[in-house]
C-alpha cells in the first residue's frame, strides 16, 4: 500500500495531523510506538477517533526506509533529567513518568508524592496524580517566584491557558526550590527541609525526541526542528509538528498537526508561548551542581560523574567510559552531559535502538 | 485480572496494566543495574530502558511499553 501521508506519533499533533489528512482525502497512516492513540496527555484514554485512518501501535520507527507523499514527524517530547544524589533509587522516578506509570495502572492510592524540577509539566502532574488519589505534599518549582509573576501578567495573552492555570493551581506550590538529595522514602530540599514521600518525581522541563527529525537530516535550529507556516522542514515531504518544533504544549500541538495534515498555514501566536516557557522556567545554575563525583550520570552503565569530568566532549565520554553506550544510546544522560558541560549530542545512527542479538535468535 | 508468573513465581496482575507497573505494584523493581543497585521505571514512556525486563524468553523488553497477558512470564533479570 502506498501511502499520501504517514504519521509518526499518535499524541495530540499526530492524531491532529491524521484526521486533517484523512479530511483532505489523503490515504493516511499513523504510527506509535505506544500500544494506542493518545501521546502523553492522553496515554491510554479509550474512543478517540480516528475513522478511515489506517493505524499501527506497539511500532516503533527506526529508520525511514518507507516513502509517502508526505512524512508527518509528530515524535513529541521526554523530560530532562538532572542528576542529584539518590536519584538513581527506586521511589525516584520523572514527574511525567510517575504521571505516565499511573495511567498504565500503578496505582498510587494513598501515597504521598513530593513533584520537583521545573516547568507547568508539574501542575498538571499535580492534579492528574491527585485524581488518581495519591497525596501531593510538595510541588518544588526550581523558577523564582519573579519569573513566574511575569509567566502569569503575560498570559493574560493567552485566556485559555490563564484559565488551565488557575484550575490547575495547588496550594503546595512552592517556588525557589529544588531538590538536594533523595534518601530512601524522603527528599532534602535547597531549603534545608527533609520531606517524607512514597515518591519522588522530579524532571527539569521537555525535550523534542529529534532521532528521527535528526536522521532525516532535518535542519535542527536552536534544538527544535526548523519549520515553515506549512510547518515543513527543510527536507523535501517531510513535516515535523508538536513538541519537536518548540515545547508549547497541546493548543499548539493541534494546530500543527492540522495545518500539516490539511495543508495550510498554522494559525495563532504559538511560538511566542515557547519563547515565554523557555524565559521563565530557564534552569538555575545551581541545578547543574547538585551531582557529587559518585553521583552517577549514566544509568545505563552506572558511570559516575567523576569519571566524566576529564572528558572534553560527547564523544570522548562515550569512548573513554561508556556513557551513553548502553540501552538507551544516550537519550537521558546526552541531554545531561549537554547540561552539565555544554557538549552538543552527538548524531544519532541506525537503527535508533539497540536490538540484542539473544533477542533476536529467541524471537 | 491476568496472572502472571515473574521471577518464577505466580501473581495477579489488573487488567490494562503494563508490565513495569505490575511489577511496581507488587514492589518488585524492575532490574538490578551493572553495579548492583536495584532500579525502578525513571520515564514510564519507552526512552529510558530502566524498565528492560525478559517477557516470554525475550530479553531487553520495556516493561512499560508492554501490556500484561494471562500467562505471561517476566524475569527481572536484565543487567
Ligand atoms: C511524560 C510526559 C507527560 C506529559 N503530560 C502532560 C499532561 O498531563 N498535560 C499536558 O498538558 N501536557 C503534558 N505533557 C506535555 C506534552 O508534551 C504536550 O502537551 C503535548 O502532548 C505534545 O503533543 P505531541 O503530539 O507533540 O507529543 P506526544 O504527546 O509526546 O506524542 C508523541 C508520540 O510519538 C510517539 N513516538 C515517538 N517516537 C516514536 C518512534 N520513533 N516511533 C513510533 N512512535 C514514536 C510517542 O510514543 C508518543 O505517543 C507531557 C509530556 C511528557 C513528556
Ligand atoms: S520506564 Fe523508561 S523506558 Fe520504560
Amino acid at each position: 500500500m502506498r501511502y499520501d501521508a504517514i504519521i509518526i506519533g499518535a499524541g495530540p499533533a499526530g492524531l491532529a495531523a491524521a484526521r486533517a489528512a484523512k479530511h483532505a482525502g489523503k490515504q493516511t497512516l499513523i504510527i506509535d510506538d505506544n500500544h494506542g492513540p493518545g501521546g502523553q496527555i492522553w496515554r491510554g484514554r479509550d474512543g478517540i477517533e480516528l475513522k478511515g485512518v489506517d493505524r499501527r501501535f506497539s511500532t516503533q520507527i527506526t529508520d525511514l526506509n518507507f516513502s509517502a507523499t508526505q512524512i508527518i514527524l509528530a515524535t513529541g517530547a521526554r523530560e530532562l533529567f538532572l542528576p542529584f544524589p539518590g536519584w538513581t533509587l527506586p521511589h525516584v522516578l520523572g514527574a511525567g513518568g510517575l504521571q505516565a506509570m499511573a495511567k498504565q495502572g500503578l496505582n498510587v492510592q494513598g501515597k504521598s508524592v513530593v513533584i520537583a524540577g521545573s516547568g507547568p509539566l508539574l501542575l498538571a502532574v499535580a492534579s492528574n496524580l491527585k485524581k488518581a488519589g495519591a497525596d501531593i505534599t510538595l510541588i518544588a518549582e526550581q523558577a523564582p517566584w519573579s519569573s513566574l509573576l511575569h509567566f502569569g501578567s503575560q498570559l493574560l495573552r493567552w485566556p485559555s491557558k490563564l484559565t488551565q492555570a488557575l484550575q490547575l493551581f495547588n496550594i503546595n506550590y512552592t517556588p525557589n526550590l529544588w531538590p538536594i538529595e533523595a534518601k530512601p522514602g524522603e527528599v532534602l530540599m535547597s531549603n534545608g527541609k527533609t520531606y517524607p514521600c512514597n515518591y519522588l518525581a522530579c524532571a527539569f522541563g521537555l525535550l523534542p525526541n529529534l532521532e528521527l527529525a535528526r536522521l532525516a537530516n532535518c535542519k535542527i535550529e536552536n534544538g527544535f526542528v526548523k519549520v515553515n507556516r506549512h510547518q515543513q522542514t527543510s527536507v523535501q515531504g517531510i513535516y515535523a509538528v508538536g513538541e519537536l518544533t518548540g515545547i508549547g504544549g497541546l493548543e499548539k500541538a493541534e494546530a500543527e498537526g492540522e495545518a500539516a495534515g490539511a495543508g495550510t498555514a498554522t494559525l495563532g501566536n504559538h511560538q511566542d508561548f515557547v519563547k515565554l516557557l523557555t524565559r521563565t522556567f530557564k534552569l538555575r545554575d545551581e541545578l547543574k551542581q547538585l551531582a557529587q563525583p559518585d553521583t552517577i550520570l549514566c544509568r545505563c552503565e552506572d558511570i559516575p560523574f567523576s569519571r566524566t569530568t576529564q572528558c572534553s566532549s560527547m564523544r570522548e565520554a562515550k569512548l573513554q567510559t561508556r556513557c551513553g553506550m548502553g540501552p538507551c544510546q544516550g537519550r537521558i544522560c546526552g541531554p545531561i552531559l549537554e547540561q552539565l558541560y555544554g557538549w552538543p549530542s552527538d548524531s544519532v545512527r541506525q537503527p535508533l535502538y539497540p536490538v540484542p542479538l539473544k533477542s533476536l535468535i529467541q524471537s | 485480572m491476568p496472572h502472571i508468573v515473574i521471577n518464577g513465581t505466580p501473581h495477579q496482575a489488573d487488567e490494562k496494566t503494563t508490565v513495569a507497573a505490575a511489577l511496581m505494584n507488587l514492589g518488585i523493581t524492575s532490574r538490578t543495574s551493572v553495579s548492583g543497585q536495584p532500579r525502578n521505571p525513571l520515564c514510564g514512556m519507552g526512552i529510558c530502558f530502566e524498565c528492560r525486563v525478559t517477557i516470554d524468553g525475550i530479553a531487553y523488553q520495556r516493561g512499560c511499553q508492554v501490556e500484561v497477558r494471562e500467562g505471561m512470564e517476566v524475569s527481572t533479570d536484565a543487567i
